[in-house]
């Protein structure tokens, strides 16, 4: 019989449903990680003691897992997500100085979310869009060959809104 | 078990078959530097102190981590090394905020009996001064991160002897750390037993018993050596 999780939350049974398809098994760790932050949008405490109890591994694993790799995130993301691809190819190609006028014009730093909860800017170290240097993925969607001022364009449609 | 040939510096060894180098290097009386090498616990070729050299590989290997093979011919002191365990030894010093004549670990440190063995007089490299705390929740022990070189002894104690799988490696590059449970206050820790391991495998002064004072914490490793025997060969060795 499954059990429940306390706060009667249906995504906790949708997460224990992916654990079973997997066996519960230690090494489907990351697989689960990933499920639960498309379920919950971050990896708050309680979601991570939750995997650790129904995969039988010790929390400091979990924990040391979900912090190692950067995709996982502990902190609830913005309304809005704009990764800046800092790999080789797009850090050539100027990816610096895209993230470094985001960043002054959110006046928030990679990794963090502004005040209003509306954008989070987040780096990746290459997305693999190498041949459409300097990528920037907003919201999900890749797009080729940005700048800075492109980058401020896209981003004004959201602070606008 | 097949037989390997090999030799060390010049000296013509032979060894078991899965054998590590630097297992085979100690029985032949061949010293080589470790920091995250402990008795006992499995290794994992964090601190790069062991490097050698094996003749048609360009790379240097960590002793600690490589199998020995068949007509390998391996070097564990040369210029190089030398060059490269220094420079090793001054980024674990310049990494995080080691203070000797502050540590409760003065004279008992390997980190610093390390940095005199080598002959470590300065730091070449700019001191990133980060800004650890000191957790001093739990009721025995404390862990001051401004002394941890992250050799994950701790770690693999706690995971591989008592098994509890308390403390582990969170975050990665400068951000690493060594956290209980889920990244809490070692108090507050549900799985921790309070056994004491962990302090007693640390190389430094980062894990330490509370109420030691500079230069006192001193660390009894062949209790650890005692359990791994015991509960692996079911031989208890108790020293009279």
């Amino acid at each position: 019989m499954a059990l429940e999780h306390a706060s009667g939350d249906k995504r906790f049974k949708i997460l224990e449903v992916h654990m079973k398809k997997h066996q519960f098994r230690h090494d489907a760790l990351i697989e689960i990680l990933h499920k639960a932050q498309e379920l919950f949008g971050y990896l708050e405490d309680d979601l991570l003691l939750f995997v650790s109890y129904k995969l039988k591994l010790p929390p400091s694993r979990v924990y040391g897992v979900a912090t190692f790799y950067h995709f996982f995130t502990l902190k609830p993301k913005g309304e809005h997500t704009c990764v800046v691809c800092m790999g080789t190819a797009c850090y050539v190609k100027g990816a610096d100085k895209v993230i470094g006028a985001v960043q002054e014009h959110l006046k928030i730093k990679a990794g963090e979310t502004t005040a209003d909860n509306n954008v989070s800017l987040l780096t990746a170290r290459c997305i693999g869009a190498c041949g459409i240097a300097p990528a920037v993925v907003y919201d999900g969607s890749v797009t080729p060959r940005q700048s800075p001022e492109s980058a401020l364009e896209h981003i004004n449609k959201w602070v606008a809104k | 078990m097949a037989a390997k040939t090999l030799t060390i510096d010049g000296k013509s060894i032979t060894a078991e078959e899965g054998a590590t180098v630097l297992q085979v290097a100690e029985e032949a009386g061949i010293k080589i530097p470790t920091l995250c090498h402990l008795e006992g616990i499995y290794d994992v070729g964090a601190c790069r102190l062991c490097l050698v050299e094996v003749v048609g590989v360009p790379k240097l290997l960590p002793a600690c981590a490589t199998k020995v093979a068949e007509g390998m011919e391996i070097n564990t002191d040369s210029e190089r090394l030398r060059k490269y365990r220094r420079m090793t030894l001054e980024l674990l010093f310049a990494e995080r905020n080691h203070v000797c004549a502050v540590c409760v670990s003065n004279g008992h440190c390997e980190l610093q009996t390390m940095a005199y063995s080598l002959g470590m007089d300065h730091v070449r490299y700019e001191y990133l001064f980060p800004k650890w705390g000191v957790d001093t929740t739990q009721r025995l022990f404390g862990m001051d991160h401004n002394r941890c070189i992250l050799c994950t002894r701790c770690v693999r104690v706690c995971w591989h002897i008592e098994g509890a799988g308390t403390k582990n490696v969170s975050g990665r590059g400068t951000k690493s750390h060594i956290i209980t449970d889920l990244n809490m206050p070692w108090g507050e820790s549900v799985s921790c037993t309070q056994c004491g391991k962990c302090v007693q495998a640390c190389p430094t002064g980062a894990l330490f018993h509370k109420g030691s004072t500079a230069g006192e914490m001193e660390r009894d490793r062949g209790k650890l050596e005692f359990l791994v025997t015991a509960r692996e060969k079911h031989q208890w060795v108790v020293a009279v």
